[in-house]
């Protein structure tokens, strides 16, 4: 019951649940969303290529990525990456990485896949028209892409790319299941630890909800902006 | 790569005694799709009511709407689990709470509702959307024809409006399925949980893992497809065919 | 006469400075048509829209056969069923095909049997001529052929008053005068009409009177042949001048 409600226990748990897991989450969700974007805009990019089975490798990857449930993708990369870094670095065992190298790899890998398709519809929103101007200024293929198409893109698509980002930082707080202190994680050792799990999970809710929602609200203060802009 | 493959596993016998770890994968799907299912009609239910009440031209509800949404939007889904799972029994009066703990098959309630709730935050979104998309005159000449303000909406706002939200509602679906393998944490034996056991039994986790994507893959084919037959099925003649 | 519809003083507001209606008061007696017309923006639609309080307005009041919309305890829905309309773009229930159309608001609202709502469906699908056209959905009809079912579907709950938001504006030349004839008939018919539109040829076969609207304001209201030929305002005489030029 809340009669014996202690905020001590969060009190005490704040610098460690601040300084390591808060730290982790957030570096986590920055370092895959700047890789995600950078990942599905390249997958955006063969999807609507031309050139013969980069469209259908895209896709493939995408799909796939998307019908799949993030914890299982978890599970995988956690299993797999050592064995592709003894792939690549042609050492004779699995490579041990480590928990955040792993998620992050994961988160990349997981999320590009949404974030391509958020780029992609942003391509296509813009006319067939800018294309052809920039061709018929002169510009090649990238150099359209990179200073016509996808600046317009990227702006257009600034609030959906943003709300992802919140979804991916919500998605973080999975890698609860690698055991590894992130925000939920850190919460989660204090609360076994105490037997404090009403307290810790409650003020592990609230510090998501609070980051989230106003990350939410200032991504709709920016989306009305971009509206009025038009 | 020194991992030896051994896809002749699926046929071994569990460790449970029952049946082959194949048997094992079967099972978790049965939960996968149950637990999905249940919660995606929890979802669907409180998610339309929401969406609905936001579009009424009353403060209250609106306001009401809003919070709601917002509350189950901007908590990670795992985070709720553990709320229902964890910190509610201690929050309620005691005999309730012993109650809720000592509940066969409780991790499986606590994800149907707790997945549902999540997800008709999400459904609400796309309902509220659904309606504004209509044009405006479709309210008024329900209302001029003398139809209350509930009648609008069951015979004419809500019928075109789910007709207009079904692509996105499909794909908060394959969401709904998806997200059940959170549930693992809370100790629901699903598709996952159980790729994850069979690592654990017999080491043999990339066929384990292979397998359960298999199934996933064919399981979003298949409600993706039982979803177009649907938008067909209920697709109107001469509207929105500019498309 | 005695009145079937009667506005008094009645104003309209979008936010604290904005006004559209300023003091507009007019009355339709039993068995008229009023045709209002005006510049576009001149708030005849609102107007229109608020007979039925499909529009909130806030000062003055509107009585429709003697009941006041105002009045608190007034059933709004029960007001409209009596009060046709017809809009501007139609709308017509896109899922529904057009004898759902017609027979929606007849069994759910006036408690009709499936028999009888179809019977009067049919009849007034015939009325409008489009009888063949009865098991189709609104997308596969032209634009004049919808408003015709727009038009039946209000005719089929009975109603004492008719009102005509811009019903032609939304059409290809060539398919107003199917709607207008069916107008037409309708007046001759005695029917009380209320009815928004550009078409002067159709005021001048048909209304009773003409009401001219302009910035929100009532500002003529005269007998067709003396509003066409001797309007007293500079702004109808304006409006008249560029309306009819060609």
């Amino acid at each position: 019951m809340f009669s014996d409600f202690d905020f001590n226990v969060i009190w005490r748990a704040l610098p460690y649940m601040l300084q390591e897991g808060l730290v982790f989450t957030l570096t986590l969700t920055a370092l895959a969303t700047a890789g995600g974007i950078v990942l599905g805009t390249l997958l955006a990019l063969m999807r609507l290529s031309s050139l013969p089975f980069l469209p259908q490798i895209a896709a493939g990857y995408v799909n796939t990525m998307r019908s799949l449930p993030l914890v299982l993708v978890i599970f995988w990369f956690y299993f797999l990456v050592p064995y592709i870094g003894q792939w690549v670095l042609q050492s004779d065992r699995p490579i041990a990485v480590g928990a955040f190298a792993s998620s992050l790899i994961t988160f990349t890998l997981f999320e590009a896949a949404y974030f391509s398709e958020i780029m992609r519809a942003g391509i296509q929103s813009i006319s067939r028209g800018q294309l052809m101007a920039g061709y018929a200024l002169g510009l090649n293929y990238r150099q359209v892409m990179g200073s016509v198409i996808l600046p317009q893109a990227f702006r257009n698509m600034a609030p959906v790319l943003l709300t992802q980002t919140i979804v991916l930082f919500q998605d973080t707080s999975l890698v609860y299941v690698l055991s590894i202190p992130d925000f939920l994680g850190a919460a989660s050792k204090v609360a076994q630890r105490d037997g404090r799990l009403v307290e810790m999970y409650l003020f592990a809710a609230a510090g998501y909800f609070l980051i989230s929602f106003t990350a939410s609200t200032l991504v709709k203060r920016l989306q009305r902006r971009i509206a009025i802009i038009r | 790569m020194n991992y030896t493959w051994n896809w002749g596993i699926f046929l071994e016998p569990s460790p449970e005694g029952v049946g082959t770890y194949f048997d094992m994968l079967l099972v978790g799907l049965k939960w996968t799709i149950a637990t999905g299912a249940c919660a995606w009609v929890w979802a669907l239910v409180c998610g339309s009511l929401i969406g609905v009440i936001r579009t009424l031209p009353n403060r209250w509800t609106v306001g009401f709407g809003n919070a709601y949404v917002e509350l189950f939007r901007n908590i990670p889904l795992l985070v709720q689990l553990f709320l229902w799972y964890f910190v509610l029994p201690e929050l309620v009066p005691a005999s309730i709470g012993l109650w809720l703990k000592q509940l066969p098959n409780a991790s499986f309630f606590t994800a149907v509702v707790g997945i549902g709730f999540f997800m008709s935050a999400r459904v609400a979104e796309q309902v509220r959307a659904g309606i504004i998309a209509l044009p405006r005159g479709q309210s008024m000449a329900g209302l001029a024809l003398g139809l209350t303000t509930a009648q609008t909406y069951r015979y004419v706002l809500l019928p075109m409006a789910f007709r207009i939200i079904l692509p996105p509602l499909t794909s908060e679906f394959l969401n709904t399925i998806k997200n059940t393998s959170v549930a693992l944490t809370i100790g629901l034996i699903e598709l996952t949980a159980r790729a994850r056991a069979i690592q654990e039994f017999s080491f043999q986790v990339f066929e384990a893992f292979t397998a359960a994507t298999l199934i996933y893959l064919m399981l979003n084919l298949l409600i993706t497809a039982a979803m177009r037959w649907l938008e067909r099925w209920v697709k109107i003649p001469g509207y929105g065919q500019g498309k | 006469m005695s009145a079937m519809i009667t506005l008094n003083n009645v104003s309209k507001f979008y936010g604290p400075t904005f006004q559209v209606l300023k003091d507009c008061s007019l009355t339709v007696a039993k068995g008229e048509v009023v045709v209002v017309c005006g510049p576009s923006g001149s708030g005849k639609s609102t107007l229109i829209k608020c007979v039925n309080a499909l529009e909130p307005f806030e000062s003055g009041d509107i009585t429709v056969n003697g009941i006041s919309l105002k009045a608190p305890g007034t059933d709004l829905p029960k007001l409209r069923a009596r009060v046709g309309m017809v809009f501007q773009h139609f709308e017509l229930f896109p899922h529904l095909k057009i004898t759902e159309n017609l027979c929606l608001a007849q069994q759910k609202v006036l408690g009709r049997s499936r028999d009888e709502a179809m019977t009067k469906g049919e009849m007034l699908l015939e009325r409008v001529g489009l009888s063949q056209h009865a098991h189709k959905f609104p997308g596969q009809l032209s634009g004049g052929q919808q408003q015709r079912v727009a038009i039946a579907r209000a005719l089929a709950m009975d109603p004492i008053a008719m009102l005509f938001d811009e019903p032609t504006s939304a059409l290809d030349p060539e398919m107003i005068n199917e709607v207008l004839d069916v107008m037409v008939e309708l007046a001759r018919e005695g029917m009380t009409m209320m009815v928004v539109t550009h078409e002067m040829g159709f005021a001048r076969k048909v209304a009773h009177r003409v009401v001219f609207m302009d910035r929100g304001e009532v500002v003529e209201d005269a007998e067709t042949t003396s509003f066409f030929t001797e309007a007293k305002s500079e702004r109808a005489q304006l409006f008249l001048s560029k309306i009819l030029s060609h």
